[in-house]
């Protein structure tokens, strides 16, 4: 067992156990946390189905978004979809035999590589090119961009120039996830995408990423609009004595 | 008073600014004195230890509010609130882009709540809790009106109004409160409404509507204070008894009651629909003015609650009171609690109990300005929505010429006045005036098409707010109306058959 190996095993056992209660942690937080108030942004549905459709709608199409800016639009959703593409095409990785489902992305796959490094791009440039965003981004902000377009350019990198044993790489992953561990290639392109996506793991319970959970947490989406017709109470609300005056 | 300031110009379109960084940095509230402080439960005045104090408050915040805990954790620094703020389309100030407002509660947030603040304060834009963060806060926390338009357009929802709410929270607990709002809310607690009308006055004030009413009509209608065993408690803002054009409203609701003969009663104990408790995020401040509608309710023995013309007022009662001060299993259940005054007059003019002559209000050409907290925050009628329709079908029902804005204006997106939340006061005329920019480029251009002369509303700040700002912009302060004032110069008093 080569070093590198016992190195990457042990790195992707950290950093999902890091990603996993990290982010398990964060959602039992924002569960935990009572809204004492109604607050949706109105007009809100006013029924539970339709809080369900407006919340599908701002995690499919990203609604607000759309109303908002479509230049923002066009980059974010075309990276996001792509990048949900990419981790179904990943699972082939950690499945044996694969999905009927997953090999379907086949030829689907030649764009979406692309179309996450073109998002990001366009997403990156608005960073530099706008002066409002400019002025409201972070070192962090760009670190991020830096590090998902890297983990795209490692990725397209291996696939068109420097290909890898793909073969191998299932093997270790599905050794991995059997807890019988099998070689790792080191192939330079390899280890740096894998190094790239390991870090976006950890820094994800303790980074903005944190919006993929909180936007099904946000009051102001998730709240039906029927304060008249249901008494609704949490927190301060339901400990003080509110209906007790008379 | 605020120095000189240049009014913005207006365009054909609304352009979106350069930032001009430090553009409104020298916009001061007037801060709060002890004797506006501790009647309310706040320290007098910024102590000693202050910072430990601001930065553990943040922390019960968080704690106990989802909104604030998801809203800082969540934003991803997209950019696509930063121009749907009037304050920033107005004042071209970067720090009043929605998420750069935030920022500034969410740098301090970061530093001493979450690991990469701690460790790496600069990377993430972590900032200690220092007086100059502090007086940042001031400033800027009080150049939003809390109206939500961000919030509509976040990926995420993020409402920078509730951000503001914790904020101004966090300043009031530790002595650094506004004097605007703190003086209104000791106020409202001793003396019953906001402008500190005692009961002689307000009931002198009533008499002197009956007369007026009587002089122009020849109808005895009754603006009742204080009837035990009413069907219906009005609520609404002080304003409406005070001042032009507040005061044309409530003559309307008077003329409403009397036409569908139901007997109403305004209340001293609750004379104020107003509730300034939300702008400073205090719950036991709002809860405890809230309390004074259902003891009212309750001690006069009313089946209804009906609410007068005032946006956060009705945000309130619509969204909090069932919460606050609910159940209200004392009223009339076939009837919503409490009920908006124009859901009210609507449903009276669906069933036919109303007669208008619009051709009275023929000298007026209106449009209608959606009041954020109604528009964003609450909603009328049975469907999501109906706080658009059911006010512009009253609008409609009482005249002959009605144009809306640019439908990227009204409605969920529609501009606040650049008044709300807390920012009525003189010494803010700067951050108003430019702030009420987009709303007045959208009114010159119906005023320019459709040679439009009244913009009609339903809140008592957005109204305040135009009678002051508008001649700014060149118009004349009395093109904003009352929406029941127009109903009130529209309806035909007498049996409706006649
Ligand atoms: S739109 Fe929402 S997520 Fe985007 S920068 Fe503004 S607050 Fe942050
Ligand atoms: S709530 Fe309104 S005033 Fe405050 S930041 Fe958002 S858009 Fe601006």
């Amino acid at each position: 067992m080569s070093a590198v190996t016992v190195l990457y095993a042990l790195l992707f056992y950290a950093a999902t156990a890091i990603l996993v209660v990290g982010v398990a942690r964060k959602i039992f937080i924002f569960a935990r946390t009572p809204q004492p108030l109604k607050i949706p942004t109105t007009p809100a549905p006013t029924t539970r189905a339709g809080v369900w459709w407006r919340m599908t709608r701002e995690v499919t199409v990203f609604e607000s978004l759309f109303k908002s800016n479509k230049w923002i639009w066009l980059f974010g959703w075309v990276f996001h979809m792509c990048l949900f593409a990419e981790l179904a095409w990943h699972l082939r990785y950690f499945t044996q035999p694969v999905p009927v489902v997953i090999t379907w992305l086949h030829w689907f796959t030649v764009f979406t590589a692309l179309g996450f490094v073109a998002g990001l791009a366009g997403l990156w440039a608005r960073r530099f090119l706008v002066d409002r965003v400019r002025y409201i981004s972070n070192p962090s902000d760009h670190l991020m961009l830096a590090l998902l377009m890297a983990i795209g350019l490692s990725g397209l990198g291996m696939k068109y120039l420097m290909r890898t044993d793909i073969v191998a790489v299932k093997a270790f992953f599905l050794g991995l996830m059997r807890f019988d561990w099998q070689p790792l290639p080191a192939d330079p392109a390899l280890l740096v995408h894998l190094t790239l996506v390991a870090t976006l793991m950890i820094v994800f319970p303790v980074s903005k990423l944190l919006h993929a959970p909180g936007v099904f947490f946000s009051p102001t989406r998730n709240q039906v609009d029927n304060p008249r017709e249901k008494r609704w109470t949490a927190g301060w609300s339901a400990e003080s004595k509110s209906g007790q005056a008379g | 008073m605020a120095a000189k300031f240049e009014t913005p110009t207006l365009k054909e379109y609304l352009e979106i600014p350069h930032t001009r960084p430090g553009a409104m940095a020298e916009s001061k509230a007037y801060v709060a004195k002890p004797e506006h402080n501790t009647p309310l439960g706040f320290p007098g005045e910024l102590a000693e230890g202050w910072e430990q104090k601001a930065v553990a408050r943040l922390g019960e915040i968080v704690k106990s509010n989802r909104a604030v805990q998801v809203f800082l954790d969540s934003c991803v620094k997209c950019g696509a609130c930063t121009d749907k703020c009037h304050y920033y389309l107005g004042t071209e100030d970067p720090k009043n882009m929605p998420v750069a407002r935030q920022d500034l509660l969410r740098s301090v947030y970061r530093r001493y709540y979450t690991l990469p603040g701690k460790l790496f304060p600069k990377l993430v834009g972590a900032r200690d809790m220092t007086k100059d963060v502090l007086d940042e806060w001031y400033n800027y926390f009080h150049q939003c009106s809390q109206c939500r338009r961000c919030s509509v357009f976040c990926p995420y929802g993020i409402d920078t109004a509730e951000i503001s709410m914790a904020a101004r929270e966090i300043m009031d607990s530790v002595g650094q409160g506004q004097k605007y709002t703190n003086e209104i809310m000791v106020k409202v607690h001793k003396i019953g409404n906001n402008l500190g009308l005692p009961g002689p006055a307000l009931e002198d004030t009533l008499l002197g509507l009956e007369e007026d009413v009587k002089d122009e009509t020849g109808v005895d209608v009754k603006y009742p204070l204080d009837v035990k065993g009413a069907d219906v408690l009005v609520v609404t803002p002080s304003a409406d008894f005070f001042a032009e054009p507040h005061v044309d409203g409530l003559i309307g609701y008077g003329k409403v009651f009397h036409a569908a003969g139901i007997s109403w009663t305004l209340s001293t104990h609750a004379s104020e629909a107003g509730n300034f408790g939300m702008f400073v995020g205090s719950s036991a401040n709002l809860q405890k003015i809230a309390m004074r509608i259902r003891e009212a309710a309750l001690d006069l023995g009313v089946k209804r609650i009906v609410v007068g013309e005032c946006g956060h007022a009705w945000r309130v009662a619509y969204s909090f009171w069932n919460t606050l001060i609910g159940p209200f299993d004392f009223l009339d259940p076939r009837y919503p609690v409490p009920q908006h005054i124009c859901e009210f007059t609507y449903d009276l003019i669906q069933r036919g109990a109303l007669k208008f002559d619009k051709s009275a209000n023929d000298d007026k050409r209106v449009t209608f300005h959606d009041s954020c907290n109604v528009a964003r925050a609450s909603r009328m009628g049975d469907m999501p929505g109906g706080q658009f329709i059911i006010p512009r079908a009253v609008v409609q029902a009482s005249c002959n010429h009605f144009f809306d804005m640019a439908p990227e204006t009204i409605h969920e997106a529609t501009f606040c006045c650049g008044g709300g939340g807390g920012l009525l006061t003189d010494e803010l005329m700067e951050v108003r005036v430019k702030g009420a920019m987009p709303r007045m480029q959208a009114l010159q251009q119906v005023v320019e098409e459709h040679g439009v002369t009244h913009i009609a509303a339903i809140c008592a700040i957005c109204k305040a707010q135009f009678t002051k700002v508008l001649p700014y912009y060149q118009f004349p302060m009395d093109m904003i109306q009352s929406v029941h004032g127009l109903v009130s110069k529209a309806i035909r008093l007498g049996p409706v058959n006649e």
